[in-house]
């Protein structure tokens, strides 16, 4: 559909017929759906980057990473919770990929993994949050680690908002009866994963970028 | 979409079918109905106001902390939680099903969550009432510092929980809107291109995109402020000390909420304002009887509005301290979004001109819609330069200014649409002669409010203040004024009951309606049954051969042709072919 051609139709005449399968040819509801929703969560994370970059300007910002007795001085925990979200996001585009293929023995696997490498990411960033506090950097000793808490607390929730639709999608695979809708779920889950992983490694470079590389990006984003 | 005729079993029980219903028309008035309570408490407290503003001094429960709590719940009442969610929940739900020729919501489980989280919402802000220290009095921006610091009323819970029944109605709104926009986009029944859709569709369907986009502003901000308050980080809190005491803040930027705010502020009240036009222009044309002048015009000054409105933010904060070129630039947005505004309000007028008008009461509301609006928005060019801002900024011309463009212009469409739409949903009619003075009353009382405040801002009468004594700049006169605007802010308040008296009354005793009293071209008014039972359709979807604006074509039978009925003698290849094609 080309939106200016839509824009400059002139539905006073009358109008060549719309093909007879027009409704069928459209995007399935559940995917424009989500897509919106994407789109919508790209908006608030991207304010969230903003605001972080906004706040990373100010005298008292102390990076989060980049140097012994940094809260984030070894950025190998984090490295391996990124690894479980991206082994996350392969096993739902397999199983994606065996729903379409109607193979539910592997399809049912894939979907089992996806799952456990995504709760094994969340128990991960339990985990760090847990060392920063043995540490003493709890949320209010410094902004850096104020969003630090903030932006993984708030990707893990949305993260488990995924986990209950999951289990929507997974009912329905174990259940024996053919379904036609189960492959368009799959998709779906696999879609929002991908999404979720992106944002992560977005907030992943953002949370251990050095200063100097954040007063670039500031610079570039006309914020200094 | 003629799929799922036997996939929409009717509820049976009472429960399913009125309470946890997921039907687009009764979560519609579950939403409507919430919103139009918890928009009388918001009515209450600018009455309170008005109370103290009038006669200050008399009525001894209103101190200063509390008026500035009636403040502060006002504001984000009416906007929020009255305006937005009546136009978006109720508007939206009711219409969008029905005038795209759908069956229902594309997610209807998504919808009914919707409703429910919204009340939830209302729920907590009103809880705020009741806890200790009261209800927020930080004014409806919740600006940072003071927001959170003891001296304001209610820094204890009434921010905490203002702060989260914002971001709970955020959760319901994003589960609504992508409902409407998507059903919009993908649920169309066959024929209904996306040019012939109504107005009132399009209004809302762009809001509903504005809102996915800039609520997650205010999320950000409301749960960073949570933290300030709860966690003590300094997102936005400077170093500060508050009341002889050091805080342990430090370092966080004030500005940096301001601007999260009004990125999410200002197209706000496009969210507001794009349904009101769409609703407008039906009405307009409905009950002129012609064709909407310059329908594409139209479309487009709505979606050019809507990308235009994320560009303009910072004309609220010319007195932020932010940095002063920004004001050029965001001067110049301002005045460039006036032209797609002033296009349609152009083009309602040349509707207008030499049509068949029909003072019927939704088309009072419409014309009444359209003179605050106008008056609203010309002031809203004056705010807009920021030289005239400077000395205006925080005075009682803002408060005018805003009321008329966001407030009574709204709600002025609002009740417009009402009074058009109750007959499809309850299958009676409105008394049209309390519609009348109910309109009256309201339209003239609110220029008796608003006309004179303008001119109590030229005399430097400072917003949000609790009482004017003492203040050398200001003519004992203002004060005989300002007893008069309370008065007429009663007066309305008190006709507001009186609609709805007739809301109630009519819906038991009112005038049978037909299916399609107002003789309207769009699909909404061409069900088989009124009101339209759960699926809307009956057995077979409607199949659109039209736009929806042909009204008074020459050589018709009547003034209005059905989007449903297909063209005489169209030329082969054109959608008619699909005349046969209906079951
Ligand atoms: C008869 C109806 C109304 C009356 C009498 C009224 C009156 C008032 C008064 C007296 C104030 C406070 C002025 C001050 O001290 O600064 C106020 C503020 C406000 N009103 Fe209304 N109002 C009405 C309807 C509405 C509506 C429909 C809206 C919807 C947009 C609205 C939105 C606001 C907002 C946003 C504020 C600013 C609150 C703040 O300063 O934090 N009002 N109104
Ligand atoms: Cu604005």
């Amino acid at each position: 559909m080309n939106l200016f051609a839509t824009l400059a139709d002139k539905p006073w005449l009358a109008q060549p017929a719309p093909p007879p399968d027009e409704a069928a040819r459209r995007m399935p509801a559940a995917r424009v759906g989500v897509l919106w929703l994407l789109a919508s969560l790209t908006a608030l994370f991207s304010l969230f980057a903003v605001a972080f970059l906004i706040r990373a300007q100010l005298p008292d910002w102390e990076a989060l990473a980049g140097g012994a007795g940094r809260p984030l001085a070894s950025l190998a925990p984090l490295w391996v919770n990124t690894a479980w979200l991206a082994t996350a996001s392969v096993t739902l585009q397999a199983a994606s990929l065996f729903a379409r293929r109607g193979r539910s023995g592997a399809l049912r696997a894939a979907l089992a993994a996806g799952a456990l490498s995504a709760l094994a990411f969340l128990a991960g960033q339990a985990l760090v949050w847990q060392q920063l506090i043995a540490q003493g950097h709890f949320i209010a000793t410094n902004p850096s680690a104020s969003f630090f808490y903030l932006l993984t607390a708030l990707h893990g929730a949305h993260l488990a908002g995924g986990l209950v639709a999951w289990v929507h999608v997974a009912r329905r695979a174990w259940r024996p009866a053919a379904d036609a809708r189960l492959a368009l779920g799959v998709a779906l889950c696999a879609l929002y994963w991908h999404f979720l992983l992106a944002v992560w490694l977005f907030v992943f470079a953002l949370l251990a970028a050095e200063p100097a590389t954040l007063v670039w990006l500031a610079e570039i984003c006309g914020l200094r | 979409m003629t799929h799922d005729a036997d996939t929409h079993h009717e509820p049976s029980s009472f429960w399913t079918r009125y309470v946890w219903s997921q039907d687009h028309k009764v979560i519609a008035i579950q939403y409507t109905l919430t919103a139009i309570a918890i928009g009388l408490v918001g009515l209450v407290l600018s009455n309170l106001m008005r109370l103290q503003l009038g006669f200050p001094g008399r009525f001894d429960f209103i101190d200063a902390a509390a008026y500035y709590q009636y403040v502060t719940m006002h504001g984000m009442i009416m906007v929020i939680y009255l305006l937005t969610a009546l136009l978006l929940g109720g508007f939206g739900n009711y219409l969008i099903p029905l005038m795209v020729g759908a069956r229902d919501m594309v997610f209807p489980y998504l919808n009914m969550l919707s409703f429910w989280v919204y009340l939830l919402a209302v729920l907590v802000l009103v809880a705020s009432f009741f806890v200790p220290g009261g209800p927020t009095g930080a004014g409806w921006t919740l600006y940072p510092p003071q927001a959170i610091l003891p001296g304001t009323p209610g820094t204890d819970w009434g921010i905490v929980l203002m702060l989260a029944s914002l971001v709970i109605f955020i959760v319901a709104a994003t589960m609504g809107g992508l409902n409407y926009v998507t059903t919009v986009l993908q649920a169309r029944t066959r024929g209904m291109t996306l040019m012939r859709m109504p107005l009132t569709v399009w209004g809302i369907f762009t809001a509903s995109v504005l809102a996915l986009l800039a609520f997650p502003a205010l999320f950000v901000a409301g749960m960073m402020m949570l933290l300030d308050k709860l966690a003590g980080t300094s997102f936005f809190m400077p170093a500060i000390v508050s009341m002889g005491r050091e805080l342990g803040h430090e370092g966080g930027s004030p500005l940096l909420f301001q601007h999260l705010f009004w990125f999410f502020g200002h197209p706000e009240v496009y969210i507001v304002a794009l349904p009101a036009f769409g609703i407008v222009s039906d009405l307009i044309s409905t009950h002129a009887r012609k064709n909407i002048f310059g329908y594409r015009m139209m479309v487009w000054a709505i979606v050019a509005i809507g990308g235009l409105s994320f560009v303009v933010w910072a004309h609220h904060m010319y007195v932020s301290g932010m940095n002063p070129y920004f004001g050029y630039f965001f001067a110049t947005t301002t005045l460039i979004i006036a032209v797609p505004t002033a296009i349609k309000v152009y083009n309602w007028v040349l509707t207008l001109w030499r049509g068949n008008i029909h003072l019927t009461v939704p088309m009072l509301f419409a014309i009444g819609f359209i003179c605050s609006f106008v008056l609203g928005g010309i002031t809203g060019l004056f705010l807009g330069n920021v030289s005239v801002d400077i000395p205006l900024s925080d005075t009682y011309f803002v408060v005018a200014h805003f009321h008329m463009v966001m407030g009574v212009a709204p709600i002025l469409a609002i009740f417009g649409g009402i009074y058009h739409w109750y007959p499809k949903v309850t299958g009676r009619m409105l008394d049209e002669r309390l519609g009348r003075l109910h309109f009256w009353v309201t339209f003239l009382g609110t220029y008796a409010i608003y006309f004179p405040m303008h001119y109590l801002g030229f005399l430097g009468m400072p917003r949000r203040y609790y009482s004017f004594e003492d203040y050398a700049f200001i003519p004992d006169s203002a004060q005989d004024l300002n007893a008069f605007i309370t008065v007429c802010a009663l007066v309305v308040a008190a006709f507001q009951f009186l609609f709805l008296f007739n809301l109630v009354w009519s819906a038991f005793r009112g005038k049978p309606a037909e299916s399609n009293p107002w003789g309207a071209t769009t699909l909404e008014w061409q069900t088989p049954e009124t009101p339209p039972r759960h699926g809307n359709w009956g057995e077979a979807l409607p199949v659109v051969h039209r736009w929806a604006y042909d009204y008074s074509v020459p050589g018709a039978k009547r003034d209005f042709i059905p989007q449903t009925e297909p063209h005489e003698g169209a030329p082969p290849g054109t959608d008619e072919a699909l005349a046969e094609a209906r079951p």
